[in-house]
């Protein structure tokens, strides 16, 4: 599996550290913060997921397939309010 | 028919013209006491310890796809019970103890083989924790023993001892764990449940629970709609999936675990070693192949295989231990969808809808749980009281903070 990093172009995944869904959106109440750390989708398909490309830094915000490891669009995460 | 050395007989002197299938192929019928979704080695230990020790009426076991197609034939096959946390420690032991009557409770080889796991260490701050753990584990009346390098190098004497940056200066060691031919457990658990009335429905996906005023009622399946009393999830990988059908969320994620087995070889070794410096583990089938694995690929996923990097880390750490292997071919690859929860182990637990069990979170430690995630499902379901030694597997442990974290890296499912 590569990833395109924007900086950088297409690389190998292990220049990459997965940090999960990206789709997560840390609650302003104390009573919905275990629901944020712990539950999630984890959907079979399309799944929106943060790496970290650990080679420039860059946090991307990557659209993959879970079922065949396809990607759809990548983004500059910082640049996207994601899941807001 | 019963398998012994009568059946044996018989059958030697009739041309093996009196063997049955080990199980039947029924059709649904409209309506079971207890449904469990999903016919992988949990699903089939817990029909057959439900209807061994519980009378709970008519069961029913719908596979999606066939009996042993799933991560129950796709595992390492290792057995072992060398947990360090309360709520770990007493339920994989009774997991090992049920692994070492099985085969007479099911009326099948199974293989089961206490061959010994040892995990070996190579620095002093992993030979403390390794100390600690196994203090552990005697203390709850588990098998351990600390081996200093000397003793590691009587026992597995072929292992690069003087790698200058992993020095192996010694090891855990559960004599008691060992392998179990895992096929054999799945079509074991299955004839077993099967003689005792069960019906194993092969190839029925279920597409849906059906819920009624926050009861669950019965199943939509490609099979048409099954009613049921009650409905077990024991789906492994798709838990999620499965959990979202009655509109849950649950702290898993699914990702995948790629293994490995080489060509048959010669015997090489005795017993299953893990390498403690990186992610390798190893023991030897008795067809002569080499099997070992290493850790998740650490994303999301739901496909049956994995990426190269895995593998070449893999094989470098195989090196790194045994360089005898640098000659030997890798015969096959493949790769499990494990359903990794957010502290590492598993839950065994009533979902908020009545009437409606879940068996999930194994990570990739399923495979040596299967007897007594079985056991102690079977006994949820039967009496809605969590069993003793898996009164701590619960789901709602996560929002009280009561975590069951061996390896103490917090939510973060592609580290445990």
């Amino acid at each position: 599996m590569r990833l395109p990093c924007p900086y950088c172009g297409e690389r190998d995944s292990r220049e990459f550290t997965y940090r999960g869904d990206a789709t997560l959106t840390r609650p302003a109440v104390e009573s919905e913060m275990a629901d944020y750390v712990y539950q999630r989708d984890n959907p079979l398909g399309w799944h929106k997921e943060y790496w970290l490309h650990t080679v420039c830094r860059t946090w991307l915000a990557v659209e993959r397939d879970t079922r065949t490891h396809a990607l759809g669009p990548v983004s500059i995460a910082r640049c996207e309010r994601v899941g807001s | 028919m019963r398998y012994s050395l009568a059946s044996v007989l018989l059958n030697a002197v009739s041309g093996q013209s009196r063997w049955s299938p080990a199980w039947r192929s029924p059709e649904p019928a409209a309506h079971y006491d207890v449904v469990i979704v999903g016919g992988g080695g949990h699903g089939l230990a817990t029909a057959h310890y439900l209807a061994k020790h519980h009378n709970v009426g008519r069961i029913a076991v719908l596979e999606k796809g066939y009996v042993g197609s799933g991560n129950v034939g796709r595992n390492t096959t290792i057995i072992r019970s060398n947990y360090l946390l309360p709520g770990n420690t007493a339920f994989y032991e009774l997991s090992l103890k049920l692994w070492e009557g099985l085969e007479q409770d099911i009326n099948f080889n199974a293989m089961v083989s206490q061959r010994g796991v040892l995990n070996l260490c190579h620095t002093d701050g992993q030979r403390d924790a390794y100390v600690r753990r196994g203090n552990a584990m005697r203390l709850n009346g588990v098998d351990a023993e600390l081996l200093d390098a000397d003793q590691v190098r009587a026992f597995v004497p072929f292992f690069n001892f003087d790698n200058a940056r992993f020095p192996i200066k010694g090891g855990l060691l559960q004599k008691r764990g060992g392998t179990v031919r895992h096929d054999a457990v799945a079509w074991g658990y299955a004839r077993a449940a099967d003689r005792r009335g069960v019906d194993i429905i092969q190839h029925c996906e279920v597409t849906g629970l059906r819920i009624d005023k926050g009861v669950v009622t019965g199943v939509e399946t490609t099979k048409g709609f099954i009613g049921a009393g009650k409905v077990a999830l024991a789906g492994a990988g798709h838990s999620s999936r499965l959990a979202a059908m009655a509109g849950m969320r649950l702290p898993i994620e699914s990702h995948v675990l790629q293994a490995f087995v080489s060509e048959a070889l010669k015997p090489m070794i005795d017993t299953v070693v893990t390498f403690g410096a990186g992610h390798f583990y190893v023991s030897q089938s008795d067809k002569g192949g080499l099997v070992f694995g290493g850790d998740i690929d650490g994303y999301n996923s739901y496909a049956q295989r994995g990426n190269l990097p895995v593998v070449e880390d893999v094989m470098e750490s195989a090196m790194a231990l045994w360089p005898a292997l640098g000659r030997v071919r890798l015969l096959r690859s493949w790769g499990g969808v494990m359903d990794m929860s957010m502290d590492g182990s598993p839950i065994i637990d009533k979902m908020p809808v009545d009437n409606l069990y879940l068996n999930a979170g194994w990570c990739y430690g399923g495979f040596k749980a299967t007897p007594g995630s079985g056991f102690c499902f079977a006994h949820l379901i039967a009496t809605d009281q969590p069993h003793a030694v898996a009164d701590r597997l619960r789901l709602d442990r996560f929002a009280h903070g009561a975590l069951i974290d061996e390896k103490g890296v917090g939510a973060q499912p592609n580290l445990h």
